[in-house]
């Protein structure tokens, strides 16, 4: 049979897979009319929605526009979707992201507003950052989380891709979706909600009745492992913030810091030069540590010391 | 303690110390009271000026080069008044006072100064 070479290129182009992503992602582009937002483009999918880049043209401004999946008929996953936008809106901290505005788009999918934050991921903003760097944006993050605790809200979700540094070094905690406050009934048993590399033993094991603040601190840990490792430019790490990680990441929530802010006054303990709670130093680490703080008072009474003696010797002869 | 207090009572308490090592010299023990009399007078001058100047410049390095200066400023005062041999000991007094000088600038800068505040 003879078949047309121009049909069968343009069969091709139909078939080609970016395409097809093309016409998916078109179709998937949300109807905003009626509302103030124009979308402008797309900045990540995730699975409970995709979230844009547009213009709120009332303020002038630009947000980002975290819209439910099309096609998502599942009435929990829009009631999960507001929840989130609640429970980040209840949240009023610098390190937790803004709602501005949360609705339904003429599609029926379910929005929410935020502020648009321009900046690197942890993950790729960590590589080449010296130790204290990380620690100090790791401690931005406990204070984030610890907000949010004292709040009696969990993330349950806390990773690196979650935490966003923004171009003037602000730290924002990101993705709330999955996010419980305390108190509310919990899923049913065997549900497992999070990411597996940063999920406590107990989350993991489907546990939600033991899933508590303990749960975020394990989470925080495996981060703070995850900004230790490698270990930027100055390439060692000290013992004693190693031992605040394995505190944290115990695999029973007993032997954990009860939550996020026993874990940031441990680190501002470390920063300031004192040992962090989790951490038995030896003698040597003792004299380390008080050489490496009174580093210029011990060279000027040794040098005092030797001149003097010197001095003594000179004069005896 | 405010600055200048805590640079006076250190600095005492440093000429006092300095001026005891002079009993390691044997022909400067018969003369050791005078000498830790100086010493200590030396020192309670250049603490005072020493803590007013951490007052007025909270500098560490700028503290430490000025407690330096005021140290060998006020030990080469001491070292050019003639003793009773006749002899002088620039060297042996000014190089300890300067770095006796340099510990109470670091201590002014890093120590004391506490305020309190009345409603």
């Amino acid at each position: 049979m003879k078949t047309d070479p121009t049909a069968e290129r343009w069969t091709a182009v139909f078939l080609s897979d970016d395409a097809v992503e093309r016409l998916r992602r078109a179709a998937d582009r949300p109807e905003t009319a009626g509302t103030p937002y124009t979308i402008v483009e797309e900045l990540g999918r995730g699975g409970m929605g995709t979230v844009y880049r547009a213009v709120d043209a009332t303020l002038d401004r630009e947000v980002a526009l975290k819209v439910s999946t099309l096609g998502q008929a599942d009435p929990e996953e829009a009631e999960r979707m507001r929840k989130e936008a609640r429970v980040m809106a209840r949240l009023e901290h610098p390190g937790i992201v803004p709602v501005h505005d949360a609705g339904q788009l003429p599609d029926g999918r379910v929005y929410y507003a935020m502020r648009l934050v321009r900046g690197k991921r942890l993950d790729r903003w960590a590589e080449g950052r010296t130790l204290s760097d990380r620690l100090g944006v790791f401690q931005k993050i406990c204070e984030a989380v610890a907000f949010a605790h004292a709040h009696g809200v969990i993330h349950r979700d806390l990773k690196p891709e979650n935490v966003m540094i923004g171009a003037f070094g602000e730290v924002l905690v990101l993705d709330w979706g999955v996010a419980r406050r305390l108190g509310e009934p919990a899923e049913p048993q065997g549900t497992v909600l999070g990411t597996r590399a940063y999920m406590a033993p107990e989350q993991e094991r489907g546990r939600t009745d033991l899933v508590d603040e303990r749960t975020d601190v394990y989470a925080l840990g495996a981060i703070l492992a995850f900004l230790l490792e490698p270990a930027g430019p100055t390439g060692r790490v000290p013992r004693a913030i190693r031992s605040v990680a394995s505190r944290a990441t115990q695999r029973e929530p007993e032997a954990r810091y009860p939550d996020a802010s026993a874990v940031s006054a441990d680190i501002a303990r470390f920063l300031d030069g004192a040992v962090p709670a989790a951490h038995r130093e030896n003698i040597f680490e003792r004299l380390g540590r008080f050489g490496a703080r009174h580093r210029t008072a011990i060279l000027l009474v040794l040098t005092y010391l030797v001149v003097r003696a010197l001095l003594i010797l000179f004069l005896a002869r | 303690m405010n600055k200048p207090v805590f640079g006076l009572v250190l600095g005492g308490l440093l000429g006092v110390l300095d001026g005891l090592t002079a009993w390691f010299t044997p022909e400067a023990r018969p003369m050791i009271l005078g000498i830790v009399v100086g010493s200590t007078v030396k020192g309670l001058i250049a603490g005072v000026l020493i803590g007013w100047f951490a007052r007025k410049v909270g500098s560490l390095p700028l503290g430490v080069a000025f407690g330096l200066a005021v140290g060998l400023i006020l030990a080469y005062a001491v070292a050019a008044m003639p003793s009773a041999t006749g002899k002088h000991y620039y060297f042996e007094i000014m190089l300890p006072g300067a770095i006796v000088g340099a510990i109470v600038g670091y201590a002014t800068q890093k120590h004391g100064g506490v305020r309190t505040v009345r409603a």
